[in-house]
């Protein structure tokens, strides 16, 4: 199989307007006929779906949590990134490209991330027009910061709750277009298949959260936004219910996995305090701005925070990076933090974790300033911890945050599957090997608001719609399929409970496949994980029946599927013998500890293809091009 | 340190229900509520008992969909506090602790804890917008926003739906929550176009989902875990109220094209 990127050809500045005008339009009197399935409800698939719906389409979207509002695209915290230059800084769109393809290191398609940065300035347009309650200054115009790395002003806020307003600016237009008819939402109703009839997406089977009752809806295009994966490392700051298991069984009908490798680590979370911690939580990382990371300079010591002098003090990120000092990007910053607590600096309890001290800018700028900017981060703190940041320093620890892999998509953000489209942090396509910060919430909404709703049209405008019946063989074979997986794991009768299985998977996939990787601990952790999924099928243990509200079954059938995908994950990270952005293999590295690329041969993504069960997932590279920003060895020095 | 539940346990919609009665040995302090319910429900998995069924997500205090009555107080009753970030450092050995679902006619149970709140969704479809199409909108900075009106604005913004509100209140009111949003978006010179039709939406909404009226008692303030003010329901009794005495029957002449 050849990927076709689709990615127009010509000067990048023009290249979305270019595409944009050969797109064929459906006319709108034909817009109703068209009948649009959208997967999950946060930035990418709510702004979507309300989009498609105000177009006119026939939309039906669906989500596992209780309501649209819940996705966890709410829990962003920090910002939103868009190249307006309001603070005449020298920001501008190929400046927001530039460093989102630098950030990415050079393992992102330009002409995608180049379409990111020009929507980016709609993007905080339409939210103002919503109503989102931008932070403002004085004069009543918008504010922004300064954040993850960035050295131009371009991350609008709102307080530390970002994610949620731009959410619930998105859920209100939802709203108002399943008000006015147009979209039908179908709350806690899960996918577990996609209908593919005559190499096209035809549908979805679903199960009903709320009594098990397994549905087929037909449609004539399936948007697939359902989120990342960053739960197949069972302790991450994602939602519990965050799963791979839509774009998972999409793979598993013909959608190809691009470079599942790519795992983001957030250097700013709050450590893990036990064996039963559930989830981990983040702390914004705008706190990097005011707040210095340090441990001690002796391992060992354990005298708390305020007796260790100055001088017996390392700030080992200002120390090793002085001109972006506390603010290196995210992958840089998180495995300082792991260098030095695996080499005995590490503070708290568990001796995993790092100071990130606000002494000195309460000094500087006085308490109350610090309450303006991060009062309700500092109360969160508190409330987990039970310390208080403002007189003893946080502690922090790397965790899991963000997978930048995904299904591939084409520019059209159309999976290997025709009529498959996927949005978001559920696809592969604009953060390449690792993610600026304040830039996944630009992606969601980009893909969701002003890309799918031209792209879409051009499918549907060459694609007939036609009437499925229920008993179609494809549809009859999917919803068999979804039924024999849960009477699987319900009739499995084992000793051991979900949780238990996941715990151990995640341990796996975190040691060998997470900061840091080699190729032995990869082999063996693949081989790992094969050993411990039989023993999850053999041996797990699922109360109650289908037909009712059963929140075991459905974190079954999660898991299960993060078994597989933890296994390809490993696999390739192990074929990817470079470091390039959140993927570290230590034998890929500078003589200071830096990540190593390996351009001529690694400047590709890596797509894998289903192959059957047991079989061996194949492997289709799209070879990425330069022609604008030429790869470098990044440099924070 | 050991406790001991008595947890409101029903299978569906239609059954009676009835508290159960659990020891829970071995909770350590800095478990988060959730956390402790966690190891509960692994603990009756493995004797082979039903686990309890409880909605959450986060854990992180604002996807709004956790939500408990504990000992008569929603959420537990700690200022600013959802149940995923209660701690159980609050809590100490020996503690008899009383777990019901929100209690409120238009909140149905789904199963022991776990409540249906797609009410609140109704309300907002109903008019909880403004209305801009993709596409259609002005550069962000055209309109300034006084900074005390954004600040105001983001204030009621901050509700997360969880409905503690309505199971605080003696009348099972959605006041606080509808207020929310009215007073979120009429801060706004943005939301000021729809903002008799809004106030008016909202409002027949909330009392058609069978939502009883406020009594300005203000156990929704107290309850609440992002602290919105009673302001709000202020501000939205007032904009309910001039709309109500101004509206006019929607006119429209069919065009010329």
């Amino acid at each position: 199989m050849e990927l076709i990127s689709n990615a127009p050809i010509g000067p990048i500045e023009k290249s979305w307007e270019t595409h944009k005008f050969g797109l064929k339009l459906v006319n709108p009197a034909n817009k109703r006929k068209f009948k649009i399935i959208v997967v999950g409800s946060g930035l990418a698939g709510g702004a979507a779906a309300a989009s498609l719906g105000e177009l006119g389409y026939n939309v039906h979207c669906f989500c596992f949590q209780d309501s649209p509002r819940r996705a966890h695209s709410i829990a962003a915290q920090g910002g939103i990134n868009a190249a307006k230059n309001y603070h005449n800084d020298g920001d501008s769109v190929y400046r927001l490209f530039y460093d989102t393809v630098k950030g990415g290191d050079f393992r992102a398609r330009e002409a995608n991330v180049y379409r990111l940065a020009q929507v980016s300035v709609n993007i905080i347009d339409q939210c103002v027009a919503q109503g989102v309650p931008f932070a403002r200054e004085y004069g009543g115009l918008l504010d922004n910061r300064s954040f993850g790395g960035a050295q131009v002003s371009r991350t609008f806020y709102a307080r530390g709750q970002t994610g949620q307003q731009l959410l619930l600016g998105a859920y209100q237009a939802l709203e108002r277009q399943i008000g006015l008819g147009a979209v039908k939402m179908y709350p806690r109703t899960e996918m577990l298949d996609v209908i593919v009839i005559d190499g096209k997406a035809r549908g979805i089977v679903t199960r009903s959260l709320n009594d098990g009752k397994v549905e087929v809806h037909f449609g004539d295009a399936v948007v697939l936004a359902t989120g990342g994966y960053g739960n197949v490392y069972y302790l991450s700051t994602n939602a519990k219910g965050c799963n791979v298991t839509a774009i998972w069984r999409a793979y598993k009908r013909g959608a190809l996995f691009a470079n599942p490798c790519y795992t983001q680590i957030h250097p700013t979370c709050i450590p893990v305090a036990g064996d039963y911690q559930s989830k981990l939580t983040l702390m914004s990382e705008s706190l990097r701005n005011d707040g210095r990371i340090w441990v001690p300079q002796q391992a060992g010591d354990k005298r708390n925070p305020a007796s260790i002098p100055e001088g017996e003090r390392d700030y080992y990120l200002e120390r090793r990076y002085p001109s972006f000092g506390n603010l290196v990007p995210r992958d840089i910053a998180s495995r300082a933090a792991k260098a030095e607590c695996d080499a005995g600096r590490g503070v708290g309890e568990t001796g995993l974790g790092v100071y990130l001290d606000f002494s000195d800018c309460i000094k500087r700028l006085g308490q109350q300033k610090i309450v303006e900017r991060y009062g309700n981060l500092f109360e969160m703190y508190e409330r987990i911890t039970g310390e208080n940041p403002y007189e003893v320093p946080m502690r922090i620890y790397p965790a899991i945050h963000y997978t930048m892999g995904g299904l591939w998509v084409d520019y059209n953000l159309m999976s290997t599957i025709p009529g498959l489209f996927v949005l978001g942090e559920a696809n592969f396509s604009d953060h390449g090997a690792n993610r600026l910060g304040a830039s996944a919430l630009m992606q969601g909404l980009a893909d969701g608001y002003f890309i799918i709703p031209y792209t879409i049209g051009n499918y549907l405008a060459n694609t007939k719609s036609e009437n499925f019946s229920e008993d179609a063989p494809a549809a009859k074979e999917a919803v068999a399929n979804v039924t024999a997986i849960t009477k699987k794991l319900l009739n499995a009768n084992g000793k051991r409970t979900v949780d238990s299985y996941h715990r151990e998977l995640g341990k796996i996939v975190w040691e060998y496949c997470g900061m840091a990787r080699t190729a032995a601990g990869l082999t063996k952790a693949a081989s790992m994980i094969a050993e411990l999924r039989e023993d999850f099928w053999k041996n797990v243990r699922v109360l109650g029946a289908n037909e009712e509200f059963n929140q075991s079954l459905e974190k079954a059938g999660r898991v299960a599927d993060f078994f597989e995908l933890g296994e390809l994950m490993c696999i390739d990270a192990l074929n990817r013998n470079e470091s390039c952005g959140g993927h570290f293999r230590e034998e890929y590295q500078t003589p200071e500890g830096e990540a190593m690329r390996d351009d001529a041969n690694y400047s590709y993504v890596a797509a894998w293809g289903f192959q059957g069960a047991g079989r061996p997932a194949s492997l289709t590279k799209e070879p990425l091009a330069f022609n604008y920003v030429k790869p470098s060895q990044r440099s924070y020095k | 340190m050991k406790l001991t539940l008595h947890v409101w346990r029903q299978k569906n919609a239609r059954d009676r229900g009835r508290m159960v009665r659990y020891e829970v040995p071995g909770v350590n302090e800095h478990m988060s509520f959730l956390e402790m319910l966690d190891v509960l429900n692994e603990r009756l998995i493995e004797k082979g008992d039903d686990p309890i069924a409880f909605d959450h997500d986060c854990r992180e205090g604002i996807c709004g969909m956790c939500g408990m009555m504990i000992n008569g107080k929603a959420h537990g009753g700690f200022k600013g506090t959802t149940v995923c970030q209660l701690h159980m450092r609050h809590f100490k050995d020996g503690d008899e602790i009383y777990l019901e679902p929100w209690r409120a006619a238009a909140f149905p149970v789904i199963k022991d804890l776990a409540v249906d709140r797609l009410a609140f969704d109704r309300i907002i479809a109903a008019g909880g917008f403004i209305s801009v199409p993709t596409g259609s909108a002005p550069d962000g900075n055209a309109i300034p926003v006084r900074k005390q009106d954004a600040d105001l604005a983001m204030d009621a913004a901050a509700c997360i739906g969880c409905g503690a509100c309505v199971a605080a209140c003696p009348n099972s009111a959605a006041a606080l929550f509808v207020g929310a949003k009215i007073s979120h978006l009429a801060h706004l010179p943005q939301g000021q176009a729809e903002r008799d039709r809004r106030a008016l939406a909202m409002v027949r909404q909330m009392n058609r989902e069978g939502f009883a009226n406020c009594g300005n008692i203000g156990e929704c303030e107290a309850a609440c875990p992002k602290q919105i003010k009673l302001e709000v329901i202020a501000q939205s009794n007032a904009d309910y109220i001039k709309a109500a005495f101004t509206e006019r029957s929607e006119t429209a002449t069919g065009g010329a094209g």
